[in-house]
Order: C-alpha cells, then structure tokens, then sequence
C-alpha cells in the first residue's frame, strides 16, 4: 500500500470503505506529517488533533465556529467565530473534519503569502521561493501532503496561481456556485471558495460537496454541482480556445514552453486548437484594482476599533494601501473617472469572453507568468506584483470558472495550465483538465521535503 | 420684505415585519433585552451576508402604491458608507440612483398635491445609550426594514408639514406595514427648510436640514423658529449656511448639529452582496390588490353612498378600526332602521370606546332598545372557529407573539355576528382558541 497520505481523496474513501485504515489511522498519518514539516512550510497556523472525518485544510479566511479565524491579519488575531461558513456546515455533513485553519496573506490580499501577519508560508518544491498567494497555506499542505485536500478562496487568482506555483490542481468555481456565507469578504462581487486538491477529480467530489444555495449568500445559484465521475472522459472534437494575449510580453520563455506543450498535448488526445482573441485583458488588472479595493474599502470599514480589539493601524500595509485606493476612486468627483469606468471595463472583459466562446468549449494558457519566485523578491514592489495575477484576474472580472492544473516543470519548478470555462460550465473545464491529467500524470510527482 | 418657507421633509418609517431586513432575527425590538436580538448578519460579523426580506419589499411598495408612486421594475441597493459606532458594518444598506418608488404625489387638506421624489427601502442602525460617562451599544435594532419617503420642496408653510404628517402616518396603519409610533421611533421626521423672497420661484442656494426629532409638535416648533431665525438674519444681510442642526426642547430653539464642512462622502456604491431588485408585472397586480381601501378613498364613499357630512366622514375614517366599527354598526343598523347618518352622528358626538362597546350597544343606545347580543358559549365558540379560519395570517402573527392581533379576529366575528358577539365572553373564548392551536 502506499503511504497513506499521498492518497487522493477519492482514493482515500474507497480506501476507507475498504477498510484499508481507519479514520483514526487517517488522521494520525496527517497529524505525523503536520508535525514534522509544519514548521518548515508555516502552512498551518491552527491545528486539530481529530481522530475520526475526512481531514481538510481550511484557508484562514473562511469561518470555522469555535476555531480561531484570524484571515491571516492581526486584526483578528484573537477572533473566535460564533457560526460556521456554509462550506463548512457542508463539508461537516459529508464526514469531513476541519483539520486545521491555514496560513494567507492578511484578508486574502496578496499573490506570494508574505502578507500574512503570521508569517510566510514557504513552498514545498524550493523553501526559498513564494508559495504564491493568497491561499498559501491551504496549497503549501495539499502539495506537502499534510491533508486529503484544501478550501481556498480567489478574488483575483487566489486558488489558481499558488496552485500552478506549488504543482496542484485550484479550481475557482463560477462566481455564485458557492456559498460565500462565512467567507470573510475581500472583494465581495469577486470572492468564490474553491476546492484545492491532488487530482482533478477530487476537485469535482468537492465542488459537488460545498456547492449549491443556502439562503445566506443572495447571489449563490440553488442547484447543487453534480456530475457523474469522470472516470473515461474524452476530449475528441471539443475546442480550446488559445488567447494570443496570454502569451505575450512577460510571460518567462520557461512557462511558455511548458504551455505550449500542455497544449499540444490537448492537441494529441483529439481537441481542436483554435485561436481566440481577449481583447481587453490588458486593462484587467487595472479595472481590478479599482473595483476590488472599491468594495474592499467599504467591507473594511467594519474593523472600525470598536469591536475585535485593536485599532486600524493593525492592518497591514497592502490592507491600508487597498482601501485607500478604494476610498480614493468612490469619493465624490472621482467616482465616475474611476468606479464607473471600471465597471465599464469589466462589461468589456465579460464581452470578450461570451464573444470567445462562441468559437471554443475552453480556453487554456498560464495561470501565471513565471514559476515561483524568491522570497522577497516583490514585496517592495506591489505593481510587479499585482502583474503576476493579470491571467487569472479576468476570470473573476467575468465570473467564469478557471482550473489549474499541473502541467510540467520549468527549472525545477511546477506550471499549471489554466483551463476557462464558461459561467457555470465547470463541468467541461474538469474533462478537459481530467483528460491532460490522466494523460500525463504531472499530478503523481511529489515535492520532495 | 416678506418671504416665503421652502420646506421639504424625509420621513423613515420603520416596518413591523416579523424578522429584520436582512437576516431572520425578530424585528420586534422595542423593549426587549439588548442584543438579544442579533445574528453574525446584524452584528456585521466578518463573512455574513445580507439576504433580502420579500415582505419588507412587499410593505415598501404598498406604500409606494398608496403614494401615487411608479414601481421601479428594476431597482438596485447601494451602500452609504460612513463611520458611527451604531454602525455594524460600516455601511447602511440603502437605496440611493434606482430607488424602488418614484415619482409618487399625496393630496392634502389644503388641496395642494405634495410631490413625492421617492420611497426607497433601507435598513436601519443599532442604538447608542450614554451612561455614567460610557456608552452602550444595543444592535437589536440593527437591520429592522426602515422605507424613506422623500418629498419634493413643495411645503410652504407648516400647517402643511403638520397635515402631510399625519396623513402619513395614516395611511402606513391603514397599510398595516408600521405602528408609525413617533415616541418609540417608529417613525422619524426631518426637514429641510430654507426660506426665499415671496413671489420669487428658484430654490434658495442653502438649506438647513433639521434632524433627530421625535414628535410632530417638537418638529413643528422647530420648522417655526427655524424660519423665523432664518428670516432675521436674511433682514441683517446675513448669509445662511448649509447645516444639519437639532431641537433644544428646553430652550425652544435649533442649534447646529453638523456644518457643511463637515459633512460626508457617502461614497455610495451599487450593493455588490445583493442582486438587483426585479419587480413583475404579476407581482405588482398582486401587491395593488392587497392595498386596502384608503382614508381619502373610505371617505368620499362614506359622503357619497352614506350620505355623511364631509366632516363626519373625515373623523370616522381617522383609523381603519374606527371605519370598520363604524361599517358594521350600519350594517346592522339596517335590520333596525338606523340610518347611516344617525350611526355617524352618534359615534362622532359621543366618541363610543369601540374596544369596549359593542355595534350592537351603539344601536341599542340610538334605537333606546335591546336589539340582541349573543352571549352563548358555544354559539361563540363556532363564530370564533369560523373568524379564525378566514384570517390564518393574523392567527400566524398572534402566535408569532403580536397579542394585539386578537384584535382583528375580534372584529371578523362582529362581522360575522352583525355586531352582536359580547366582547367581554368572546375575548378568552378566541384566546383558549389560539392557546390550543399548533
């Protein structure tokens, strides 16, 4: 048998069924793993010791009653919730148990970890590179091994880049899949909880698991996700779409070979590659961060000093910087140069999209421009910074759902490929990610810690 | 020179729906222990959302419907973002560039027709208490559905302030959707007053807005002294500055509150936790039907069917329980040879208690005989049965814990008894009822 903790999750219930070990034995093996490379990785900066569920990594900004939710920031550095995400609740039904609450940047905003007010959190393939960010934790202990598999959340590209960074599948649901009840808001018209996993499908147990309406979040769709397994899929004839945009200035020749590769590979098992243009992603990133520290400025306002203990001069300095900038472009006399332009911008991106997927069933490319960089190499400059999300920000911007999936190695480090499908297609992107990653098996590849 | 008021007035108005705007906590705050009304949604903890209440929306376009107003069939909430401590989130849930009614108008004594720009639905905010130097916070009132109804500056005087009032809050109990209490809140007054040269039309280039006041004498005498302040310093050449300012009921005077400096930037921005608000043709008609009669309309029937003075009408429309009452005393008092006009003249002179006395009392009193009354038991008993299987909603409320509910049922078996069921014995009868009732 093989070490119990390199097991999928699906593997790992029909191990479980078969009675190959116990929950207990389950989680004794992931607490043994925490403990000896926990302190390397800063993955985790709450930890249960369970002895029975499914073990899951819960990211920090997602409430969990009665464990402490920090989010990473020192503003809630002692805040014990009194409610329960609905993820959560959900989760609790399917026999998993919250393992413990992983690091992130402060309130999710940051691409590399170094944000959190706890200490960065390092990635398991280099220790001396970013594990990218926001959801840092959750992607350093699925990639480590330390649980059966991750929540994240992604405004921007949260789930997806740390995943391309740490070589494991992210998938960014469309926006209103999942519940964000008891998901500490960031950016609340762009905020979705997402499973982190070791296999594609497993991402799909999970978005099944956590999808679907609550009467909480007004914006959350009803209907459950649900899918039969994936088990046999075929990509014959379907259509991937290839945006010259996302292979243009910046993007490292490294990763670019990787892509290109991934996508010939798509090629092989019978997709057609067709070309598809996504004209105004270069103005993605700037629309995102008007919009987003928009609504992030006003959720902000209720750390106001009086409750939670601490004043607002604990919050970080990406905290502060987006909610002036929010503060900034919804004032009186800027808010139509700045808040209304922008969400003229983001109709335009949303535009590109319908209008791309008329030609294609998918759209592949990088999830990120480069692999995993070396600690503190950006934190001095948030512009280049923000630029390492330009790939995965528009799908926030239009709603839609992204995967990534691992897909090889530059230097020694993991690439994802990003797969985007249309809003509420997850179905198709998980094929077409299932079908490289069983034709490929980059996902069996393990860091070695 | 003489001169002219240009007053406008905002009126929120708190609904009596059974839980709060956004979440499911009871908005049946008044008097009950702080913060025991609360939820993560209320309190603005970290990762709670907002879920809209349908009833609070029904209310508000019920009183949109009684204003003359148009139903927006798109409609969106906006955040108003500014810092208070009674704040939980930071930011009130509001309406602000798509309200939900617009451009609605209300008639009142003196003939004038008063614009009405909008009534738009909002949540209200938690309560400050200063004690001993220290202040309390209760959030109870956190998110209870609060609908604003904004009018154009078409008052210019304050007898009409004081008219469009009342009227208002006519017609919200006549809706059912608030108890429009001024003393406990329920309903809250500001104006915003200006005064300009009479027989001159442009709006004058300030206004002072006056805020925080709790009852409509204390509102009057405030617009008063306010254009006669106004007034005295236009005399001395004085320039007036845009301001928010309170009433000082000790020393019968306005005092400045907040300057225009310091006034804020709402930074209002479209709701991103809430989906735009869509209103259906189907729904509008349903929501239209369910708009009782209203006073006005109740009593140009009364004149014209029952041939009652305009001032009759007038005093027996104030409250729809007094109508009512005074409906089923004609009814009955047709089998008995009472005239409409006899009924009215009665209850108007002698102002009858109609929580005490029966229809069939009145009669009796103006016909000087025994007309019947039922007291029998089980004969009652059957009457309530029936009153309560017509009226399954107010059953609901009552067990929801609204004990004034009772009152409805009591007035469906008078119409089912002519007004003859005795009060005194159908009371505990109707009670036992719901007590048993799952």
């Amino acid at each position: 048998m093989n070490n119990i903790t390199s097991l999928t999750l699906t593997e790992t219930l029909e191990a479980l069924k078969r009675k190959d070990f116990s929950e207990e034995e389950l989680n004794k093996a992931y607490l043994e793993g925490i403990e000896k490379f926990n302190p390397k990785l800063n993955a985790f900066l709450e930890v249960r010791k369970n002895k029975s569920g499914i073990p899951a990594a819960i990211k920090d900004a997602i409430i969990t009653r009665g464990i402490k939710t920090t989010a990473g920031s020192k503003i809630l550095s002692n805040f014990i919730p009194p409610y329960n995400a609905t993820v959560i609740e959900n989760l609790l039904e399917q026999g998993v148990s919250v393992l413990g609450k992983t690091n992130c940047d402060e309130f999710t905003m940051g691409s590399s970890g170094e944000n959190s007010a706890y200490g960065v959190t390092k990635n398991p393939w280099d220790l001396n590179k970013v594990p990218g960010g926001s959801s840092s934790g959750s992607v350093a202990a699925v990639a480590a091994d330390l649980c059966t598999f991750a929540l994240g959340t992604d405004t921007g590209g949260s789930i997806r880049q740390p995943a391309s960074l740490c070589g494991v599948v992210g998938l960014k649901p469309s926006y209103g899949r999942v519940s964000r009840y008891g998901a500490i808001a960031m950016a609340s018209s762009f905020d979705q909880i997402g499973p982190i996993t070791k296999s594609v499908d497993d991402a799909r147990l999970v978005l099944e698991w956590i999808s679907g309406g609550d009467n909480y979040d007004s914006n959350c769709r009803k209907e459950k996700f649900k899918i039969k397994s994936l088990a046999g899929t075929n990509i014959k004839g379907l259509k991937v779409g290839v945006p010259k945009e996302y292979f243009g200035k910046g993007l490292d020749s490294g990763v670019e070979k990787v892509i290109q590769a991934a996508i010939k590979k798509l090629e092989e098992l019978g997709a057609e590659v067709v070309e598809v243009a996504l004209l105004h992603t270069e103005y993605g990133v700037a629309a995102y961060y008007i919009l987003g520290p928009s609504e992030i400025s006003s959720n902000y306002a209720r750390f106001d000093g009086i409750r939670y203990g601490g004043t607002r001069n604990n919050f970080g300095s990406e905290v502060k910087r987006r909610i002036m900038l929010g503060t900034y472009s919804l004032s009186t006399g800027y808010y139509d140069d700045y808040y209304a332009k922008a969400a003229k911008v983001r109709t335009l991106i949303r535009g590109d999209f319908e209008k791309a997927f008329e030609k294609c069933d998918v759209i592949v490319g990088p999830v990120s421009p480069t692999t995993a960089w070396d600690l503190g190499a950006k934190t001095d400059n948030p512009l280049a910074m923000y630029l390492s999300d330009v790939y995965t920000i528009v799908a926030n911007l239009a709603g839609i759902p992204g995967l990534s999936v691992p897909c090889g190695f530059s230097e020694g480090l993991p690439v994802g490929l990003q797969i985007l499908g249309k809003q509420w297609d997850e179905q198709t992107i998980l094929k077409v990610g299932y079908a490289y990653e069983q034709a490929t098996e980059w996902y069996k590849e393990k860091p070695k810690l | 020179m003489n001169y002219e008021p240009v007053i406008g007035l905002e009126v929120h108005v708190e609904l009596n729906t059974r839980s709060k705007m956004f979440c499911r906590c009871s908005a049946d705050y008044f008097g009950k222990e702080p913060n025991t009304h609360t939820c993560p949604v209320c309190l603005g903890l970290p990762g709670a959302l907002p879920y809209i209440n349908e009833q609070a929306i029904e209310d508000c376009m019920k009183i949109g419907l009684a204003l003359n107003c148009k139903i927006s069939e798109k409609s969106l909430f906006e955040r108003k973002n500014y810092f208070y401590p009674d704040l939980a989130k930071g930011y009130q849930i509001s309406q602000y560039r798509w309200p939900l009614c617009i451009n609605g108008k209300l008639k009142i004594e003196n003939g004038q027709w008063i614009r009405i720009n909008r009534a738009h639905q909002e949540e209200d905010t938690g309560k400050l208490t200063h004690v001993d130097g220290a202040t309390l916070i209760d959030f109870n009132r956190s998110g209870v559905p609060l609908v604003e109804i904004v009018t154009e500056p078409d008052f210019h005087d304050v007898e009409a302030v004081r008219d469009y009032s009342k009227k208002l809050q006519q017609v919200f109990r006549y809706l059912g959707v608030s108890n429009a209490d001024m003393e406990r809140g329920d309903m809250r007054l500001e104006a915003n007053v200006s005064v300009r040269p009479e027989g001159t039309t442009d709006l004058p280039s300030y206004r002072v807005e006056l805020k925080n006041i709790n009852s409509f004498r204390f509102m009057v005498a405030a617009i008063e002294y306010e254009i006669k302040r106004q007034i005295e310093a236009l005399e001395k050449g004085e320039k007036i500055l845009q301001e928010t300012r309170g009433w000082d009921a000790e020393q019968k005077s306005t005092y400045i509150q907040r300057s225009k400096e310091e006034a804020h930037d709402y930074r209002y921005f479209p709701e991103p936790d809430l989906p735009q608000l869509t209103v259906n043709s189907k729904q509008l008609t349903e929501i239209t039907e369910e708009i009782p009669e209203l006073p006005w309309d109740k009593a140009k029937r009364f004149v014209a069917d029952l041939g009652l003075t305009e001032a009759q009408a007038k005093i027996l429309t104030q409250s729809k329980e007094l109508a009512d009452f005074f409906e089923i005393v004609v009814e009955h008092g047709k089998k008995h040879a009472v005239l409409a006009k006899d009924a009215a003249n009665f209850i108007v002179n002698k102002k009858p208690d109609i929580n005490s006395m029966l229809p069939t009392q009145i009669i009796e009193e103006i016909k000087g005989k025994n007309v019947g009354k039922i007291e029998d038991e089980a004969e009652l008993k059957s009457l309530a049965e029936q009153a309560i299987q017509a009226d399954l909603k107010t059953v609901e409320d009552y067990k929801a814990g609204k004990l004034t509910a009772i009152q409805a049922l009591i007035g469906g078996v008078m119409k089912l008894s002519a007004g003859k069921a005795d009060v005194s014995k159908l009371k505990p009868i109707l009670e036992k009822i719901l007590k048993e009732k799952p």
